[in-house]
């Protein structure tokens, strides 16, 4: 049996999972919960795996397996269909398989949880990995909007898991209505695409014989380039670049798993994959393209200076995805879109990685999240050090670890495109080397500056903690091989050609930009170089960092601290107005103007009939001399209007 | 006699009706102006009912005719009111030992 | 015609009906809690059996609009006549649904002259039933009365202490909306041609569709209608009534109300408006879906201010009502079909969070949103109801809500991309306001009111269990309902040929 036919195992035995575990979080227990909850995520990856293989075969092509009518109105008829192509492959495989290791990883992390806070927990996670599964399997935008919104669902109840503690329903909240924000443009892109094409399918629009917008040649036409930037605006809002970033370091309120899983490897991602899918349509929206480009270079800049001088590990990391991600959108933004999705599948690797080995530092440091006042932990904890290593290796981009290759191939199609680009882009890099080292230094080296009661309890995760991240760390080191450029090895970019098919028609419009093998060669080295050359500086740095005295900061450097306060410009430009708005409309526009007319007009009724009622006083010669009068009047009026 | 003879007495009656209803405050004395008001319309109803009968109408005589059954009508209405009229003013006068038409007021409360 | 299925109509509006005569005879609370119980229950298998006749490829004639037809007032052209389609079928289910729900959660409460209390929701239920499916003008109006009156004395008999003041000015407000209505009929029907040899004129539902109306006339006529239908939905600003009489009214009446009866406005502006005065919308579509998009943000705004739960559910309703508006005003097919998927939806949503807010206001004894705190950690299944049942409100996809609002929002954007884009800020501040509410009341630490909070009585967990089923179901595989209103929609649609600009 093919496997492709097996596809809707995929996302429906996490579902079953979620039912399991939510519906028996009392009675389960929780190694069997554990097992449940990995297991419904196991084999979807088998399947995923199988599913690899069969894309990979010679003469494969799009499958599009159709289920049921989800909505069938008059022309616009919207199925419940799944799409196997190159890029949903590839994705299956890293949802599935991160999502796997992080389960695995979440059994011990999790284990001081109540049995039923655990099985919450397993069943937010599982119902997690169903819309993502949705969200990458889906065959048409509203399914993948289904999955979009399904994702938001998930982040919102797991960042706000310890529901006690309102600083994390904040989080939460905040998460899921910035997300709201962008679906909003998702949803106005699906409806505009309805509008102008008559339908949201992959199938529809892309088939490279006669998709709607295939066949289409018109460059930057109002609808594409409308159609385009709604849809980036999902995009950002969804994968965090500017403006709309602000939720992802608040949500790491969650637990870290959940922060591995959700807020760095794959969740967020999804952007990403939404701007790939539909690269057709920004293939033929220049304007757009060079939008995705420079909200996504600034996004990695600006993320990378504030993750300069945050002291919480989790904060730090968590700018660095949004850094990262700014990267992909770059190179989406440049065309290089099969570059894009290669940093996807590294940054899953490294970064999962990284968020696990800090969820086994914060383990061990019994919830402490300030990298000030760690510090020495490398001797303690040999496993979580050398894989935190390598994932440091592999994000600031030293070779030949992955990160270099994913990053490195962005920025030389950035070269090709611009090299201003490409000198802010290398910046960026920078950065990131510095503060990644910075990171590695103040938790690991130098002299512990916790407590003696946390110095005593520092100690090595359990195996299930440790293999998940080992597992990862080999990935994030030789993850980068399948992406070789071409200058060292013919045909080296497998993961590149693998996805050609889905660029084909893109490239067609773009075409290709190939610089020459020498300066590519330079410009690789020249980064290389210069990021090794920051790493050593800030290893040394920070290897002996005690707290100092009070410093004065310069004003750049407070704005970096305060994250160049954006949320408090968020807070005043909208929240803020929008509660006094809200209060004004209630308590003085409905109380005092609409139902103040309402009640107005009951109340002149009430004068007015007490005015009137003073006529009737009982004086029959009042009465009959009204009657008289009124008489003449119209006795008057007869007269006259003859 | 030309009809214009009987409306002016009719509008002469009919005033001093009104005028004595008006102001006088003896409740048996406004009773009679309102029947001297009513027998006023009766008169005048009487006297067209003369003059179109004498003349062609559109309606025919027995419209002519009609303006004198009304007449009647009236009186039979007119004297069922003066039985309860006075049989309220006899209720006043027990009840106040007046027939103060202004101590009617007292029924708003 | 008794004995064929034709009959299922009538029966919808008999059986409460005769019951609620009834009901009035049972003194004892039990057995006329019981008795309207079973009643409702009829009701609903009625419905239920009907459904198999909606079957359109088999069954035409019974989604023709005049199925059941009796003289009762033919000297001038008005006759008993009921029938049902699509929309008729779907707002009968959730009548016929809705009101077991209800009397279900009334097992735990008592109410003085329970006796009376029951017979007029049963009456009210016979209202509301003969709205859906009267094909006679003047029918319609008098089931549209008669379904007012008894909710009037629901609300001002049973509830809170100012209850008295806020249904008088519900009473004033429907009411005045009702007469404008019935000189709009009478005006109408002045212009309608006979359908029998009795009369000059009739007030069949045919001869309305038929009625010959200037354009001129239409612009006027259309307010008198649209007073009585947007009073009830309500569209803003005519909203002010429902806050005030949700707050103070009891929860049954309080259910019917939000879940069933705004309904009747709804599908008033879509059976008797939008075939009637087909130029008078064309020419103030603009003007009332700008109107309805206000009422969204407007009520949008206000509802996070609430802190009162009852009137934050109203307000909430008053915004999820404005988009259906303004999607009907849009007039096209993807709306129209929105708007009938999202009465169905709506009803069930509403329907279930009064319930959940009644379970808390039933065990806190409070309903200030700032009085209750930590509910989760008291009640797990509770919380995980009410997270259901506010994302199925926020229209989250694969809830029942989305695909209404999918397809309503859908239809706005093909009338006006801009106005499809300011009623779209609509569906993230619902996020706002409902997350708000969620996490002030739910999350947090249990405070001195919830710690008295027990776990959910069988009873309650499985009403809410079947309404958060019918979410799910209706979310992930909403086609059958679409299919059934369709031939509906395509009806409306062929019958408005002025409207196509």
């Amino acid at each position: 049996m093919d496997a492709i036919q097996l596809i809707y195992l995929v996302p429906l035995l996490p579902l079953i999972g979620c039912l399991i575990n939510g519906l028996g979080r009392n009675s389960l227990s929780k190694t069997l919960v554990g097992i449940i909850g990995s297991a419904v995520v196991f084999i979807p990856f088998c399947i995923s795996v199988l599913i690899f293989i069969a894309v990979s075969k010679e003469g494969f092509t799009t499958q599009t397996i159709h289920y049921f009518d989800f909505i069938n109105i008059d022309k616009l008829r919207i199925p419940f269909e799944f799409q196997i192509d190159q890029l949903t492959a590839l994705f299956l495989l890293i949802v599935t398989g991160v999502s796997f290791l992080i389960h695995v990883y979440s059994i011990s992390y999790m284990k001081d949880e109540t049995p039923s806070g655990f099985g919450r927990y397993f069943s937010f996670l599982n119902l997690f990995v169903f819309s993502m599964l949705l969200l990458v399997l889906g065959g048409n935008f509203v399914i993948m909007y289904m999955g979009w919104e399904g994702v938001s669902l998930c982040s919102y109840l797991l960042i706000g898991f310890w529901f006690k503690d309102h600083e994390n329903n904040d989080a939460g909240k905040k998460a899921f209505i910035m997300n709201r924000i962008g679906d909003v443009g998702f949803l106005l892109a699906i409806f505009w695409m309805i509008s102008s094409f008559g339908t949201v399918s992959y199938h529809d629009l892309f088939n490279p014989q006669n998709g709607l917008i295939t066949s289409l040649s018109t460059i930057n036409s109002p609808e594409i380039t409308g159609i385009t930037l709604l849809l980036f605006v999902g995009a950002a809002s969804k994968s965090a670049q500017i403006p709309l970033y602000t939720w992802l370091p608040d949500a790491m309120a969650g637990p870290t798993p959940v922060s591995a899983l959700i807020h760095a490897a794959t969740m967020v991602t999804a952007g990403v994959y939404m701007v790939a899918r539909s690269n057709i349509m920004y293939s033929l929206a220049p304007v757009t393209m060079a939008c995705v480009a420079s909200v996504g270079i600034v996004t990695a800049i600006v993320a990378a200076l504030i993750a300069l001088k945050q002291n919480d590990i989790k904060k730090v990391l968590a700018y660095s995805t949004v850094s990262q991600l700014g990267y992909m959108f770059l190179g989406l933004g440049v065309g290089a879109y099969s570059a894009a999705i290669f940093h996807v599948m590294t940054h899953a690797f490294f970064k999962g990685l990284l968020f696990l080995a800090a969820g086994s530092v914060i383990h061990a440091m019994s919830g402490e999240q300030d990298i000030t006042k760690m510090g020495g932990l490398g001797k303690k904890m040999k496993i979580t050090y050398v894989t935190f290593f390598i994932a440091c290796l592999a994000i600031a981009g030293i070779p030949p670890f992955s990160g270099f290759f994913s990053k490195d191939e962005i920025l030389s199609a950035t070269y090709a495109q611009s090299p201003l680009l490409y000198v802010i882009g290398v910046g960026g890099a920078l950065l990131t080397a510095f503060y990644m080292f910075r990171l590695l230094a103040m938790t690991f080296k130098g002299k512990f500056r916790g407590t003696a009661e946390q110095e005593h309890h520092i100690h090595e995760s359990p195996a299930t903690m440790t293999v998940p991240l080992i597992i990862l760390a080999v990935l994030s080191a030789v993850g980068g091989f399948v992406g070789l450029p071409e200058v060292f090895a013919k045909n080296g970019n497998k993961i590149g050609d693998f996805l050609s098919p889905v660029f084909a028609r893109s490239t067609q419009i773009i075409g290709e930009h190939t610089l020459p093998h020498q300066t590519e060669m330079i410009l690789m080295i020249v980064s290389a170089l210069l990021v090794i050359i920051v790493s050593v500086w800030a290893w040394n740095k920070f290897k002996n960092y005690s707290p100092s005295a009070v410093t004065t900061d310069n004003g750049f450097v407070k704005a970096i601290k305060n994250k160049f306060y954006i949320d408090e410009a968020y807070d005043l430009l909208f929240v803020k107005p929008y509660r006094s708005l809200s209060a004004f409309l209630n308590n003085v526009f409905d109380k005092k103007g609409i139902d103040g007319i309402v009640n107005g007009v009951g109340k002149g009724v009430n004068y007015g009939s007490r005015q009137l009622r003073l006529l009737q006083s009982g004086q029959v010669g009042s009465y009959l001399l009204l009657m008289v009068i009124g008489l003449l009047v119209l006795f008057i009026i007869q007269l006259f209007t003859k | 006699m030309e009809i214009k003879w009987y409306i002016f007495l009719a509008i002469a009656l009919f005033c001093i009706g009104i005028i004595g209803a008006i102001t006088r405050r003896n409740s048996i004395i406004v009773f009679m102006c309102i029947e001297l008001m009513l027998n006023s319309v009766n008169l005048l109803l009487v006297a067209f009912s003369k003059m179109h009968l004498a003349g062609p109408n559109a309606f025919g005589p027995a419209m002519a005719t009609s303006g004198q059954v009304f007449v009647f009508f009236i009186m039979i209405v007119a004297a069922a009111e003066v039985s309860v009229g006075l049989a309220i003013i006899v209720m006043l006068y027990r009840n106040t030992r007046s027939i103060d038409i202004n101590f009617l007021n007292r029924l708003k409360n | 015609m008794l004995g064929t299925y034709f009959t299922f109509t009538e029966l919808l509006i008999w059986i409460p009906f005769l019951t609620g005569l009834a009901a009035i005879f049972i003194k004892n609370e039990k057995s006329v809690r019981s008795f309207a119980f079973l009643s409702s229950i009829a009701t609903l298998a009625v419905s239920v059996v009907s459904l198999f006749y909606t079957d359109f490829v088999h069954h035409p004639e019974f989604f023709a609009y005049s199925n059941v037809s009796y003289v009762w007032m033919p000297y001038i052209g008005s006759s008993f006549s009921v029938g049902m389609d699509g929309m008729g079928f779907l707002l009968t289910f959730l009548t016929a649904f809705s009101y077991p729900i209800i009397f279900a959660t009334t097992f735990k409460s008592n109410y003085k002259n329970s006796n009376a209390f029951f017979a007029l929701m049963l009456f009210s239920q016979a209202g509301i039933m003969g709205v859906f499916v009267a094909t006679d003008a003047l029918l319609f109006y008098f089931f549209w009365e008669l379904a007012l009156i008894p909710i009037y004395f629901l609300c001002s008999r049973w509830g809170g202490e100012k209850r008295i003041q806020a249904t008088f000015k519900f009473f004033v407000y429907t009411f005045l909306g009702s007469l404008l209505m019935l000189v709009g009929i009478l005006y109408v029907y002045v212009h309608t041609s006979s359908v029998s040899p009795d009369s000059v004129h009739s007030f069949s539902l045919h001869a309305f569709y038929n009625s010959y109306l200037t354009p001129n006339q239409q612009d006027w006529v259309f307010w008198l209608f649209f007073v009585a239908f947007a009073v009830k939905i309500p569209i803003f600003p005519l909203h002010t009534w429902q806050p005030d009489v949700y707050e103070q009214s009891n929860y049954p009446a309080v259910m019917v109300l939000s879940g069933i009866m705004v309904k009747m406005g709804v599908f008033g502006l879509i059976r008797w408006i939008l075939p009637i005065f087909p130029s008078a919308v064309g020419k103030f579509d603009h003007f009332l879906i700008v109107l309805s998009i206000i009422g969204i943000l407007y009520a949008s705004c206000i509802a996070l201010y609430q802190n009162d739960l009852k009137k934050f559910v109203a307000w909430s309703s008053i915004a999820h009502l404005g988009l259906m508006a303004a999607a009907i005003f849009a007039v096209n097919k993807t709306g129209l079909q929105g708007v009938m998927v999202e009465m169905l939806n709506h009803g069930i949503n509403i329907l279930a969070l009064w319930i959940v807010v009644d379970i808390i206001e039933k065990k806190t004894g409070v309903r200030k949103i700032s009085e209750i705190g930590g509910l989760a950690v008291k009640s797990p299944a509770l919380a995980i109801f009410l997270v259901i049942i506010a994302f199925a409100n926020i229209a989250l996809p694969l809830s029942n809500s989305f695909v209404g609002e999918f397809l309503m929002l859908n239809g706005l954007f093909q009338f006006d991309k801009w106005f499809a884009a300011f009623a779209c800020l609509g569906i993230v501040l619902s996020a706002v306001y409902m997350l708000s509410m969620v996490q002030k009341t739910f999350y947090g630490k249990t405070n001195a009111f919830a710690e008295k909070v027990g776990k959910l009585s069988m009873g309650q967990s499985a009403i809410l269990l079947v309404l958060v089923i019918f979410i799910l179901i209706l979310g992930i595989y909403p086609e059958p309902v679409i299919h059934l209103t369709q031939s509906t929609v395509t009806d409306i649609m062929a019958n408005l040929p002025v409207l196509k600009k």
